[in-house]
């Protein structure tokens, strides 16, 4: 194209300024990447919750114990398909609270089945159910520790000490992967039989249910029934679906994404606004230059073709390079795993980001470009004088 | 489109109004022009007079508010803008008196400009600009910025720029206005041999008695009209 060469000219014009625009657009979409990446981490629990699944906890509160008998009770009843306990172990490992990672007791194969997205080889899982000590691990908590199959890994649980007092011991015998992008796999799952036969107290004891109901369209009703079932016991129950339970869960951490998002949201369209003004500042001083070329012969449209050009170069720049960076940073997973364990770029956040860019590049271009486009040769060659 | 020697430009009955605020300006009113093929034309007058408003108007960057602007045979008054900006590109070089060069483009960028909105391939643009840059005598500059350039050489990338197209009309707005009377003089010989050698039709608006001398005739413009005479 035989422009290029005034575009590329006009874009060294100022070289100082054009490298900070440029700084400043990769900032804000590098911004807008890792902001779209931890807004996705916050809600990932919830859209990738199974829309058939139950969670069952104490009516009063999440930490509070119920009976390992209500399993085969809710399985009687109309609408479930399998009601599989989890206790909570709270596993610390080296005795270092910032090794924290979710471990939990639960009975393999059943677990397993409920679930799918957890993806483990055929051969793992049989290791895990011949073996009482073995226990699961997710890919990121694998990476974390550099753990691999056949490690044994001691962790004392502040929760459930053990009868002959010290560490419990686990053998890693499977490493499992997500089924999709969002799964958590940071966490680490061994066997519910080995708990409850080496824990000092509570025997019998788990924290809660996850049940699969057969129809998700009944799955309220289903809930509803469940805990008809235990009302009245001395373990009352309190069963949602865990798209509800999830979000619940992350509403006390809400606020503090409320903040960060709101923060970063505000970093971001500032930069974007002062990028975007200096860009069209850059344009507007050209008024009388655009009005030269104008009486040349250069059409009203080739003029706004040639700036919208220029502006879409910059923010295609800095705005690529930004989102690029961003992508490569949440690729290599994420920074604080125990707080964040679903940390990725969603392809429609990229997209989004793509759209900006185009619209800072056509919004700061367009704009003066029209004004100086408006504005009479004549009057154009005038403004120096 | 240079041959014959019938009248290039031919103004009738023009006026321009131009209004600041509620005030009306008739900067000019039933104004009549006529200029041959071939003529070297100085535009003189006051400053304020409308000299600059009436080379605009015949230049096609501006419009009457009521008269007729004719150039070679077209009515460029009642051309659409689209067909105006390819008319200016292919009919007239204006010269301007601060040069209006892009300062990041070297000269021979700015030669090349006009010759962009052409069919030429990029071998034809560089030798119709290196042309051009011979004949105002600036070949051994081709390579500098605006900025390294005295203000007569920034006013020969200037006509440079006006004569590469070959235009045939050049509109000079006091090309010599900047410039010390040596680097003037030196522009006007140009414009001069421009208009003898090549039969270049000049209009050139100028303050200064001694550039006038150089064309072949000369008007007046005050209060809007225009006359053969120096008024007063
Ligand atoms: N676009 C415009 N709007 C309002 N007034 C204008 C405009 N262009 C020119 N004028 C006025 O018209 C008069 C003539 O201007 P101009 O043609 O530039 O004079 P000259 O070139 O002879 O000095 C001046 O008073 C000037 O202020
Ligand atoms: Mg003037």
């Amino acid at each position: 194209m035989r422009f290029l060469g005034l575009i590329w000219s006009n874009l060294k014009r100022r070289k100082l300024r054009t490298s900070l625009t440029l700084l400043s657009i990769f900032v804000a979409f590098l911004l807008f990447g890792l902001l779209c990446a931890i807004k996705e981490a916050f809600t990932a629990g919830i859209t990738l919750a199974g829309v058939d699944r139950l969670i069952v906890r104490h009516k009063v509160s999440l930490i509070m114990d119920l009976p390992v008998t209500y399993g085969p009770r809710m399985e009687r009843i109309p609408g479930v398909v399998s009601a599989v306990p989890f206790v909570w172990f709270n596993g610390i490992y080296q005795n270092e609270p910032k090794n924290f990672f979710a471990t939990m007791a639960v009975p393999p194969a059943p677990f397993l089945d409920l679930y799918r997205e957890c993806v483990l080889p055929e051969d793992q899982k049989q290791a895990w159910l011949n073996t009482r000590t073995g226990a699961i691990i997710g890919r990121t908590l694998a990476e974390r520790f550099k753990w691999k199959i056949g490690d044994r890994i001691p962790l004392t649980s502040p929760i459930w000490p053990n009868k002959e007092g010290g560490a419990w011991e686990f053998d890693v015998v499977g490493i499992f992967d997500g089924a999709n992008k969002g799964t958590d796999t940071s966490g680490m799952y061994f066997r519910y039989d080995y708990l409850d036969e080496g824990r000092a107290y509570g025997e019998g004891l788990v924290g809660w249910y996850g049940a699969r109901v057969s129809d998700p369209e009944q799955a309220a009703a289903v809930a509803k029934a469940i805990d008809a079932e235990f009302a009245n016991s001395p373990y009352e129950t309190k069963a949602e679906p865990e798209g509800a339970f999830v979000q619940g869960f992350i509403q006390q951490i809400g606020n503090i994404k409320t903040i960060l998002l709101a923060i970063l949201s505000a970093v971001f369209f500032t930069i974007l606004l002062v990028a975007g003004n200096t860009m069209a500042q850059a344009v507007r001083e050209r008024t009388e230059e655009l009005g030269v070329l104008k009486a040349l012969g250069f059409r009203d449209g080739l003029l706004l073709a040639l700036v919208l050009v220029e502006s879409g170069v910059m923010a295609a720049v800095g705005g690529l390079a930004g989102l690029g960076v961003a992508w490569l940073i949440t690729a290599r997973g994420s920074p604080v795993p125990a707080m964040l364990p679903v940390f990725y770029l969603p392809t429609r956040s990229l997209l989004i980001g793509l759209g900006l860019v185009f619209a800072l590049g056509f919004a700061a271009g367009v704009l003066p470009a029209l004004q100086a486009m408006r504005l009479p040769v004549a009057l154009a060659l005038r403004r120096h004088v | 489109m240079s041959t014959g020697n019938g009248v290039l430009v031919r103004v009738e009955d023009v006026h321009r109004t131009f209004w600041r605020g509620a005030e009306q300006i008739d900067v000019l009113s039933n104004l009549h022009l006529e200029v041959p093929r071939g003529e070297f034309l100085a535009l003189m007058g006051p400053s304020g007079s409308g000299k600059t408003t009436l080379l605009n108007l015949i230049g096609g960057l501006d419009r009457p508010t009521s008269g007729s602007v004719e150039v070679a045979g077209e009515r460029i008054d009642r051309m659409s803008n689209r067909r105006l900006a390819a008319w200016r590109a292919r009919h007239v070089g204006f010269i301007f008196q601060f040069y209006n060069l892009l300062p990041v483009l070297t000269a021979e960028r700015n030669v090349e400009l006009p010759l962009l909105l052409t069919h030429l391939s990029k071998s034809e643009r560089r030798r119709h600009v290196e042309t051009a840059l011979h004949v105002v005598g600036l070949t051994d500059r081709s390579g500098h910025f605006p900025r390294t350039l005295s203000g007569g050489e920034q006013q020969r990338t200037g006509i440079a720029r006006a004569i590469v197209t070959d235009p045939t009309l050049l509109l000079c707005d006091e090309p010599t206005g900047d410039l010390d009377r040596k680097s003037g003089d030196e522009i006007l010989g140009l414009l001069q041999a421009l208009n003898r050698e090549h039969g270049k039709t000049i209009i050139m608006v100028t303050h200064d008695p001694h550039a006038s001398a150089r064309a072949t005739r000369t008007v007046y413009l005050d209060k809007g009209r225009l006359s053969a005479e120096k008024p007063e």
